[in-house]
């Protein structure tokens, strides 16, 4: 167990380039919580069961809580820290989740923000079953996915210069 | 005075969430805290003979083990109400830190507290317990048999508690000649709260005191019981409430708050953290009652309810938490809902080696909303009425008022709530268009009422505390013990201080977090009594601190208080409308004055002795796949009547959201369990089918708007309300669609199977 045990990481953190040590057996849930306290990573499973600790990495939503640390390596994570403008001017999603009232315990909240981000910067048209089924990863007890599915259709359709 | 209330205003903690800055137990925790882990039981029920820890003590990074031999031997109470000055109403103390008698299977053996996660995992494996097995029992009728074998030892066949009602006479009424009877049994399952943030807390001592930073609903009750639990004084003990990822009811319970305080006393005070897994969060917090209930109706043909008698049996698990509290609630609506002169009600709780359940959304309400509400519909079936005149005629009448609580019901709620969802559905043209299907594929169209009391006056205490702090700049800072668990009270708070004190909105300051040496008493989120009870304080603390300022205000102008007002954060002179200062320069020049410095505060107590109905109902529109046994949910509609509504866009999140729960406790969610073992089998959020983004269609929320008179701001009851009545309204749906009454819940493609069998459907 001794052996390998520690094993260092470089990756780009929200645009950083950033390295740490850290041990082999940590997912990117605890090293992002732990290491960088990225807090708006939550952990509602661990087992990626309820997307909570998702994030992007190189452009794509994963739940980190199932992605060792160490696959970090030269990759380039996103956390919702790093959506935020720099003067704490929230990006389109977050405003529509405030709009939209889609934000009850919060709990989920970031995670689901960087899912539809994804989905959102796909630039793609999806209809309502689409967007259900791209964002059905993700748990929220709190809302019934109805005001979510609003703020997500509500800025995909602002990028396309569309009305609702 | 409204200015603020009634408007879809912005949530005061939205940003914070919205950028992952708001803060949850977790989130705070220092990352050098010591990790506790649970060793929870292997067996259903039995003793524990000895605990071989040699194994687990060597693993480096190991602090100390503790287990069921070493905790202090006080029992202590787990639920959520109010102290009772009343020894005889106070909950039942069945509790102990870690258990030798272990009576379900996931019960609290030992904990190790360690340097990390991964050695305290390590160490709980390397335990080895040694247990003595009893026979166990997870049927509630099966545990009230003279041989089943007995959880705890002062109640008799298992049966925490017994109640009744009875009103005029049943079996003389019963003999009426002509009567039709009607006879149900109803199931409802085992369902967990699912919150997303898993139940988790921290302690540490300070100052010989012991803090407990938890993710709770009830931090003023948890310091509590955490007192009782460890034998020390209650003035010892502090707990601070942060952010919180939904509770439910779950985290109406005192959980693992005492264990966690206690670990932090066995190791010299030091920084301990206890966070449950999902897995344990599912089994060893707490999970909604499964109750079996009996309905036998006697019924006129033109549908008068003659004689009605209603038996409930309310598994209660291995532990008293909410006890009986949970079925009297439901047995309660029972009388009121559809009043009958001769009635007949029993409910007894029932211990089983099953997890503790305790509080949940609707607290024993959607269990009875459910056997209830199929009940009336077998009632139409069985005497050939259609449902809606069944209930127009039947139910409580404008005017009722309830003996016990002085509830009454004012407006003509259920018709105008039936009629907007009607009309939002389209209700009476799918009625007529689904008569008479013949094919596989067939829909149909239910309704179901529900009937919810907030608050829990005059069962138990109800009161409300808050302070209001002015700030130099003429804000003020708005502090209360009840707590925001995500459904969103502090911005209804903060809407309502607005108007209560006669400042702007953005000049109220909601203090979102509880710390119990802090926050003035209050008794935290159940009942949905917040918005309700929380209301009464705000406007008698509010018209506390517009006394003080228009006093003070009275000393700045020399104008009499009663040509005074506080309007928009403004003094105001009525006689001319005239604005003489602003509450900023007021609130300068009386702290900084050097002759009559004072900081304007106010801090009062409301206690409050009414109570307040809520009504609403569910309708859906179901698709039924007979020979797939498969339903598919095409619309559903809320309406509430929730008096009148301080945030409308808040509250309709808040009823999307009780009526996806509701409809995964009508079609998918269930606890199960093996019956060779008891052991849990679907305890993860894979397994265990909570409603996802593509289970369930758009979620319609409607409103009727009456205002509740005994309230300051006219509201009452929302939170529980929601999740109450969509799952009947379901089956009566399934009902209508196929002629076949499923008097079990979830209703999931096996119980379909079984019954469309049975009902000759469908061949074998």
């Amino acid at each position: 167990m001794a052996m390998q045990q520690y094993q260092t990481v470089r990756f780009k953190l929200n645009g950083r380039d950033v390295e740490r040590t850290v041990d082999v057996r940590a997912s990117l849930t605890d090293m992002l919580r732990n290491d960088y306290r990225m807090t708006s990573v939550k952990k509602g499973c661990e087992v990626g069961e309820c997307g909570a600790c998702t994030v992007i990495i190189d452009g794509e939503a994963f739940n980190s809580c199932i992605y060792l640390a160490v696959w970090a390596e030269g990759k380039s994570i996103t956390t919702l820290e790093g959506l935020l403008g720099p003067n704490g001017e929230l990006s389109d999603i977050q405003q529509a989740f405030v709009e939209e009232a889609a934000i009850q315990c919060g709990f989920c909240t970031p995670g689901f923000i960087l899912t539809a981000w994804e989905i959102l910067e796909s630039g793609k048209e999806y209809t309502d079953e689409q967007l259900r089924k791209l964002l059905s990863g993700h748990l929220c007890r709190c809302t019934g996915y109805e005001n979510i599915l609003r703020a997500v259709k509500k800025t995909m359709y602002r990028r396309l210069g569309k009305e609702v | 005075m409204s200015k603020s209330v009634g408007k879809s205003v912005t949530r005061v903690d939205a940003y914070e969430k919205a950028t992952g800055r708001a803060k949850y137990m977790d989130d705070l925790c220092d990352r050098g805290a010591l990790v506790v882990k649970i060793l929870h039981s292997t067996i259903a029920h039995g003793y524990v003979k000895s605990i071989d820890t040699t194994a687990a003590e060597a693993i480096p990074g190991v602090v100390r083990i503790l287990t069921c031999f070493d905790v202090p031997d006080i029992p202590f109470p787990t639920a959520g109400h109010p102290w009772s000055t009343d020894p005889g109403h106070q909950d039942v103390a069945d509790r102990l830190l870690l258990n030798r008698h272990v009576r379900y299977y996931g019960d609290d053996v030992a904990v190790v507290i360690a340097e990390n996660e991964v050695i305290a995992a390590q160490a709980v494996r390397a335990l080895k317990v040694e247990y003595e097995e009893l026979p166990f029992v997870l049927d509630v009728q099966k545990a009230m048999e003279d041989d089943a074998p007995q959880l705890h030892e002062k109640y008799a066949n298992n049966i925490l508690k017994h109640t009744d009602i009875r009103r005029g006479n049943y079996e003389e009424a019963r003999k009426e000649p002509g009567l039709i009877c009607v006879e149900g049994w109803y199931d409802t399952p085992t369902v967990q709260h699912c919150h997303i943030e898993n139940h988790g807390c921290y302690a540490y001592e300070d100052s010989g005191r012991v803090v407990v930073v938890s993710s709770t609903q009830i931090p003023h009750i948890v310091r509590r019981v955490v007192g009782q639990a460890l034998g020390i004084p209650w003035g010892k003990v502090r707990v601070i409430k942060p952010y919180i990822g939904g509770g439910f009811g779950n985290k109406q319970d005192a959980l693992y708050e005492p264990l966690c305080a206690w670990c932090s006393t066995q190791v010299g005070g030091r920084l301990v953290k206890l966070e449950c897994s999902r897995e344990e969060t599912f089994v060893s917090n707490r999970v909604r009652h499964a109750i079996r209930t009996h309905i036998i109706s006697y019924v006129r043909p033109d549908g008068t309810l003659v004689a009605r008698k209603f038996e409930a049996f309310s598994n209660q698990g291995a532990y008293a938490s909410h006890g009986h509290g949970v079925v009297a609630k439901g047995m309660g609506a029972f009388p009121q809902l559809y009043p009958c002169d001769n009635l007949e009600c029993d409910c007894w709780s029932v211990f089983t080696n099953r997890p503790a359940a305790g509080a949940m959304r609707g607290y024993g309400i959607p269990q009875a909303m459910f056997a209830g509400e199929a009940h009336i519909d077998d009632i139409c079936q069985a005497i050939g009425m259609d449902p809606l005149s069944f209930r127009r005629k039947n139910l409580m009448p404008v005017g009722y008022v309830d003996g016990f609580s002085k509830n009454e019901l004012y407006h003509d709620s259920f018709n105008q709530c039936i009629n907007k969802g009607m009309e939002i559905l389209g209700y009476e043209e799918k009625l007529k268009e689904y008569q008479n299907q013949t094919g596989p594929i067939r829909r149909g169209v239910g309704l179901a009422v529900f009937w919810y009391n907030t608050a829990v006056w005059p069962i138990s205490l109800e009161s409300s505390s808050c302070r209001m702090v002015l700030n130099q700049d003429g804000s003020l800072q708005f502090q209360t013990g009840e707590t925001e668990i995500g459904q969103g009270c502090d911005t209804a708070y903060s809407q309502m201080v607005a108007d209560a004190v006669g400042v702007p909105l953005k000049d109220v300051h909601v203090v979102s977090s509880q710390d119990t040496d802090i926050t003035p008493f209050g008794l935290g989120a159940y009942a949905s009594r917040q918005t309700y009870i929380g209301s009464f304080a705000i406007a008698q603390t509010a018209a506390a601190l517009r006394e003080r300022i228009l006093r003070i205000a009275h000393d700045q102008t020399r104008m009499p208080v009663s040509n005074l007002d506080l309007v928009d954060g403004q003094i105001v002179r009525k006689s001319d409308g005239r604005v003489l200062k602003s509450l900023g320069d007021l609130a300068m020049e009386c702290l900084y004055s050097l002759e009559a410095s004072e900081h304007i505060t106010a801090e009062t107590t409301a206690q409050i002795k009414t109570n307040a109905y809520s009504f609403g109902c569910s309708l859906a529109e179901v698709e039924v796949d007979i020979p797939m046994c498969k339903v598919k949910l095409l619309n559903i509609v809320n309406v509430h009547d929730c008096g009148r509504l301080i945030n409308p866009a808040l509250a309709e999140a808040q009823v999307h959201g009780g009526m996806s729960m509701g409809i995964g406790y009508g079609l998918s969610e269930e606890l199960k369990f093996d019956e060779k073992t008891g052991k849990p089998l679907n305890n993860n959020l894979l397994d265990y089918k909570l409603s996802t983004f593509v289970d369930h269609p758009t979620l319609e929320a409607a409103f009727v708007e009456n205002a509740e008179p005994t309230a300051p701001f006219g509201t009452k009851s929302l939170g529980e309300p929601p999740a109450c009545s969509p799952a009947p309204a379901i089956r009566n749906a399934i009902l209508q669609a196929t002629g076949v009454a499923i008097d079990t819940c979830p209703i999931t493609p096996h119980v379909l199977y079984r019954e469309f069998k049975k009902a000759g459907l469908i061949e074998e």
